[in-house]
């Protein structure tokens, strides 16, 4: 499987990403707005200021005179304490106030104050000029009045403005991405919640997922019901298959010898009789090896699947035992148990441990001599040992851990027939149970001796 | 006193032509061993401040301090239009002192952050004293309880007794006093009655003065049977050792004054001046200074108690009286109430 980005990741960072946008977004539009604002509000308190100096304009004997308005300025120092400067021009004469002040960019008309910001005696100033026609409407005048004052108190409002609107900002980024990191989770809360559904399945379980499934996810659930049917079938035919082989070729073989036997007993001519003992020599070998092929495909498809059945070695144990005693005699070979009769309880597949047992006792028999022993014991320690000693010829050179793999034989079979199946199979279980098998010589002379060791 | 003199009569041989303000007092306070000079330009006397600076001098080991008195429209001519080099601007004409920090001649002082926010403009200008305009009257001509209290029983008490108030009112001279200006600016402002005062006043043949000293003088000799809009101050420290007249604050209001510094642009150790305004602004923690010098320090609970006190605002709103034409009609006015005869 590839693991290709997260979507949780992926969610936050897309959502943080709009939130950042959105807060950024916020903040420029709320400072644009405050700072505009405030100008407006400084713009309308010098436009004020301007038009009460102007209404406190009157014609003198065709001279124009002016009473500055108290509150014209007084107002200008009520909301910052910035610097003010006023200038009051007829028909180009300068008549009062800063004779310096710059003439506004346009010639205002009246009732259209015109705006101008510049720099004057070292601050940015921020100036209005109207212009009201003075006298008689003969002969009127046309006095312009410009008030300006400096952009401090602007400065110190935008200041804090953007102070507040960076704390909204970020809060509101904050918060969002907080939020979003939340949303991201709950969004994904309903996978992790069937993937612990899966999870929590036991091996053979193979029903429809049923879990309360979004939308989104119905599909991809769909295909994944689906999946298992298939499997489901695939793996009831198989098992069908194995049953179906086992019969079909153990029953004609076991059918074969029998005939074989009644035959060697009719025969009487010596070389006969050896022809057909070769026979049902041959005939016992494909059926050994038809069942350790047949096992190792059932411990394949079982290991998959692992049964935990409640199992008592001993008793395991005694039945292989004597299921083999048959193959055993005829060799004279003693098989001598030693595990007492205090249960040993284990949890496993009783049946892939009999075929693994059943297979190690089975190869100890066939590499014995005649007229030897072969010792079966079971020790519980740390671990649970269950060791089969022969007295035969042993694996002599073989590199112990080769043995164990697929149709790999040891180095010293000489003409005994095998598939090489045996031991593999005891490995396998033996795997599946989280053991494992250990091949050594015999301590005590000649032979070898296989360990199944299963953990307690 | 040798030294000062010598200091003062050298500025004035020196630096004669450059300087077209007038100086009327001089004096150098040489610090040994001179580490730096510290020059202040003042309206305010040297026996008033004299106290002041020599506590002063006394927190700042070597500095030696120049202290040039002159009248308020001088020092605002000195520092708008001379660009006179002083590190300090002391002023009693807050008008003046609010245009020259509106026209850019002042530096900004941001460490004075004790001062009361009506006592502070801009960071720029730095109030230190509250001086109430008082009414000053004659006992040889009010008894002690006799005397008007608000300025419509004034004027009833000036219309009443033409003969006996004939030439025996005072006030300043706003055309020539800095002080008497904004006190007479701000009473327009304030009240109706001012203009009919000054129209009594003016009938009564009133003489004008230039300073609060000589006004009070007149009016504990029985000169003046009373006098208007007199520096309170003054009078406060002037009672203490003259007997014959009264101080009344008028109870429909009290404008009162702030004493202000400022730092021009032309200051040359601004570090002395932020001392000496940081000094200025604890002067109400020195009550011997206090007493010393007769100006009262700053207190706002003193100005919240007494609701008829209008301390005068800074701001903009100052900037209207010193207005060419405000000013030349303002005068006008003035002139024609008080000069009837003339």
């Amino acid at each position: 499987m590839k693991v290709q980005g997260s979507i949780r990741r992926r969610l936050f960072f897309q959502l943080g990403g709009i939130a950042a946008l959105l807060s950024l977004a916020f903040f420029l539009t709320l400072r644009v707005v405050a700072e505009n604002t405030a100008e407006a509000t400084q713009d309308s308190i010098l436009a004020a200021s301007a038009t009460a100096i102007a209404d406190s304009l009157r014609s003198d004997n065709g001279s124009v005179s002016l009473e500055l308005p108290y509150s014209a300025l007084s107002m200008l120092g009520t909301v910052s304490e910035d610097r003010v400067f006023y200038h009051v021009v007829v028909s180009g004469n300068s008549l009062t106030g800063y004779a310096d002040l710059p003439p506004p960019s346009a010639p205002p008309r009246p009732g259209s104050p015109v705006f101008d910001t510049y720099d004057y005696r070292g601050d940015e100033v921020r100036s209005v000029s109207v212009m009201r026609p003075v006298g008689s409407a003969a002969q009127s005048t046309n006095v312009v009045v410009t008030v300006a004052q400096t952009r401090l108190g602007l400065e110190a409002t935008s200041q804090r403005i953007t102070t507040t609107a960076t704390g909204v900002g970020v809060g509101f980024f904050l918060l969002a991405t907080a939020l979003s990191l939340w949303a991201a989770s709950s969004a994904l809360a309903p996978i992790d919640r069937m993937t612990a559904a899966v999870t929590r399945r036991g091996p053979k379980d193979l029903r429809p997922v049923t879990a309360e499934t979004p939308a989104e996810l119905v599909p991809l659930v769909d295909a994944l019901n689906s999946f298992m049917a298939r499997l489901r079938t695939s793996l009831g035919r198989s098992e069908d298959f194995i049953a179906e082989a086992a019969h079909r070729v153990r029953t004609p073989l076991a059918t074969v010898r029998t005939q074989a036997e009644v035959t060697h007993r009719k025969l009487n001519k010596p070389e006969h009789k050896k022809a057909i003992r070769e026979m049902i020599r041959a005939i016992d070998e494909s059926a050994r090896s038809a069942g350790q092929m047949l096992d190792h495909a059932m411990v394949t498809f079982r290991a998959d699947s692992l049964a935990r059945d409640d199992l008592d070695l001993v008793v395991l144990m005694t039945e292989t035992c004597d299921r083999l005693v048959p193959t055993a005699d005829l060799k004279d070979i003693a098989i001598r148990t030693d595990f007492g009769n205090d249960p040993i309880p284990f949890q496993g597949d009783g049946i892939l441990l009999q075929a693994a047992l059943q297979n190690i006792l089975d190869n100890a028999i066939k590499y014995s001599p005649e007229d030897s022993n072969i010792s079966a014991t079971i020790k519980v320690g740390e671990t649970i040992r269950i060791s089969f000693t022969d007295q035969g010829r042993g694996f002599g050179d073989t590199d112990m851990s080769r043995v164990t793999t697929r149709y790999q034989r040891g180095a010293n079979v000489g003409d005994i027939v095998g598939s090489g199946l045996g031991l593999t199979i005891a490995d396998e279980v033996a795997r599946a149970h989280g053991g494992g098998i250990e091949i050594s010589h015999n301590n005590e002379g000649i032979g070898a001796c296989v360990c199944l060791y299963l953990p307690r | 006193m040798r030294l000062p003199l010598f200091a003062a009569l050298a500025v004035a041989l020196f630096s004669g032509p450059a300087l077209a303000f007038e100086i009327e007092e001089q004096r150098i306070y040489p610090a040994d061993p001179e580490r730096a000079v510290f020059k202040i330009i003042s309206t305010a006397d040297l026996g008033v401040f004299d106290p002041i600076i020599r506590a002063f001098q006394a927190t700042q080991p070597g500095l030696t301090i120049e202290y040039t008195v002159t009248g308020t429209t001088d020092l605002m001519h000195a520092i708008e239009v001379e660009g006179a080099s002083f590190d300090l601007a002391i002023s009693s004409a807050m008008d003046l002192q609010t245009k020259l920090a509106n026209d850019g001649y002042a530096q900004s002082y941001t460490g004075a952050a004790r001062l009361p926010s009506w006592a502070n403009w801009r960071n720029q200008v730095f109030a230190f004293t509250q001086e109430p305009a008082v009414l000053v009257v004659s006992d040889a001509f009010f008894a002690k309880d006799d005397a008007p209290r608000t300025r419509d029983a004034l004027i009833e008490v000036l219309r009443a007794n033409p003969d006996r108030f004939q030439g025996r009112v005072g006030t300043y001279d706003v055309r020539t006093s800095g002080f008497g200006y904004l006190m007479a600016t701000q009473d327009s402002r304030n009240s109706e009655a001012f203009w009919r005062l000054m129209e009594v006043m003016g009938r009564l043949d009133a003489k004008l003065y230039c300073c609060s000293g000589d006004m009070i003088r007149d009016v504990a000799s029985g000169k003046l049977g009373l006098a208007y809009n007199v520096l309170g101050s003054y009078a406060a420290s002037e009672l203490a050792t003259t007997k014959g007249f009264q101080i009344i604050e008028l109870e429909d209001y009290v404008n009162v004054m702030l004493r202000t510094s400022l730092i021009p642009n032309t200051a040359q150790n601004t570090q002395a001046a932020y001392a000496m305004i940081d000094f200025l602004s604890r002067l109400n923690q020195r009550p011997d200074l206090v007493t010393a010098s007769g100006l009262p320090a700053i207190d706002t609970a003193a100005l919240q108690a007494n609701s008829s006190l209008r301390p005068i605002r800074f701001g903009p709103g100052l900037l209207v009286f010193m207005d060419q034409l405000k000013r030349r009609n303002f005068l006008r006015n003035w002139e024609n109430s008080l000069l009837q005869d003339k």
